[in-house]
């Protein structure tokens, strides 16, 4: 845990984690991510946003009681759905019984920007783990966001969709720099070729209709890893279990850029 | 309904209490359904007559908010499920309080009127052109690919802006009109209300931005052309053949 350094004028800088296809790693990176930030001394919280499909609960072992839903109908406080993690950050999951969430109707933005608004200055980062795609619920919780970490792999199915999620990002919402991160890499380097390729269509495709061009930021990449299985199956963060493999080392990184 | 013989042959007209319904059809110039008076052809005749009058506007004979709402929900549950895109846009009148003020409200009326007729005549058969306030109108657009979207919105805004409105006093008239639009997203399930929330945005911008003109939302063009794809994969580490 970070020292509690009393801070009144805090006000958490929201990082929406969001990849078009899902199946990326998205949840798995939001989850250690937020544990390599809260060990370089951030107060972190993830949010879970992915309403319809959450399965942060899942990757974290943690099946509490009271969730994000219970907020939503004013069974509970949001501070009873605010969880402690292993990795020493906070967590406030979705839970199941919000599917009916999954629509974005004027109650559930209210909802989420209430539950935002109340958050913001308790923390340094809020993390959004978004749903998969490029839903109205998604793209309404991406807007809330600060900086946009889209996730991509290799596969050319999530790099047309990372790509999509780019182009409707920077023309709805007048996204400029967007941050990349590459998992599942196979070779060293291959995390900087795809921001490039990405960025080269970018500039080609969608920065033409716009005023200013968009900036692809690259934040690293994380390698194809055995370890991230074994820590999945255990449920178990990868930064705890395994902290020495290659591809929790490669999260830290990750953690550190996305600080500077 | 497929077997006569379970249904009353046909209900005594004067059984019914019909004066109102009539009445209300005569007013708003409506014929009375021709047929047997009381037959059940007639009948539904007269129902159809009375649904059409309650779904429309009594000043301009445009779809009313009642008919716009029903449309609207229906139009984006088809776009959700048919990806086709279609187009709303929210039009206002520029000014219409001065309108009212400087020249009364039977003048309003006229111009009401005329900016209704000017849009009827702008769009095709299958759009529909709502009256949902004093003087703002909706126009649902089914099927209106994005490239088209700011000529049709452009093409009624000059047309209104052309327009003499004759009034009684022998006077003219002329009257701009603003325009928001937004398209409903292609590949999900969303609300009216939302859709409905980002036209008016754009009516909102183009009323800043100094009234008698169009704004249409920046379309989201989510879908990824082989073009784009070609050049996306273009890369030694994709192998050759995955474009």
């Amino acid at each position: 845990m970070t020292s509690p350094t009393a801070n009144a004028g805090r006000r958490a800088r929201i990082t929406a984690i969001t990849s078009g296809k899902g199946g990326v790693g998205k949840t798995f990176l939001s989850a250690n991510l937020a544990t390599a930030l809260a060990r370089q001394g951030e107060k972190v919280l993830v949010l879970d946003a992915d309403l319809g499909l959450a399965n942060l609960d899942v990757v974290l072992n943690l099946f509490p009681k009271i969730t994000l839903h219970d907020v939503f109908t004013g069974k509970n406080t949001l501070d009873q759905a605010i969880l402690e993690t292993p990795g020493g950050f906070s967590v406030l999951l979705a839970g199941s019984g919000m599917v009916e969430y999954s629509r974005l109707t004027p109650e559930v933005r209210e909802q989420l920007v209430d539950v935002v608004r109340q958050v913001v200055p308790r923390f340094d980062r809020i993390l959004l783990d978004t749903g998969a795609g490029i839903s109205d619920v998604v793209l309404y919780t991406v807007s809330l966001a600060d900086e946009v970490l889209i996730v991509a792999t290799p596969e050319p199915t999530s790099l047309t969709d990372a790509y999509a999620t780019i182009k409707v990002l920077a023309t709805t919402q007048n996204r400029r720099d967007i941050r990349v991160l590459v998992n599942q890499v196979s070779k060293p380097g291959e995390g900087r070729i795809i921001r490039g390729q990405l960025q080269q269509v970018v500039d080609r495709f969608v920065s033409p209709g716009l005023e200013v061009p968009v900036k692809l930021e690259f934040v690293g990449e994380v390698p194809i890893d055995p370890s991230v299985r074994d820590a999945v199956k255990k449920r178990q963060l990868l930064l705890d279990c395994l902290p020495g493999s290659a591809a929790a080392q490669a999260v830290v990184a990750v953690a550190t850029r996305l600080r500077a | 309904m497929n077997s006569k013989s379970h249904h009353p042959p046909t209900a005594a007209p004067d059984a019914l209490r019909l004066e109102l319904a009539l009445s209300l059809l005569a007013q708003s110039g409506q014929a009375v359904p021709a047929g047997v008076e009381g037959s059940t052809a007639w009948l539904q005749a007269l129902i159809d007559a009375l649904c059409d009058l309650s779904s429309r506007d009594g000043l301009t004979g445009l779809a009313n908010r009642r008919n716009f709402e029903n449309a609207i929900a229906r139009e984006s549950d088809r776009v959700a499920r048919s990806g086709e895109p279609a187009l709303l846009l929210m039009l206002d009148i520029d000014h219409f309080k001065r309108i009212n003020d400087h020249h009364g409200h039977v003048a309003g009326d006229l111009v009401i009127k005329a900016v209704s007729e000017a849009l009827n005549a702008t769009v095709r058969p299958m759009d529909l052109v709502a009256r949902i306030g004093g003087e703002e109108f909706a126009i649902i657009l089914p099927n209106c690919p994005p490239a088209f979207g700011s000529t049709v919105a452009e093409r009624i805004r000059e047309r209104v802006e052309e327009q003499a409105i004759q009034l009684v006093s022998g006077q003219q008239l002329g009257c701009t009109i603003s325009i928001g639009g937004a398209y409903a997203p292609q590949w999900v399930r969303s609300t009216p209300a939302v859709w409905m929330e980002r036209a008016d945005l754009q009516l909102y911008r183009a009323k800043s931005e100094g009234r008698n003109r169009t704004c249409l939302e920046p379309t989201p063009v989510s879908v990824v052309s082989a073009e784009e794809k070609g050049l996306l994969f273009a890369s030694s580490i994709f192998g050759e053949d995955l474009t």
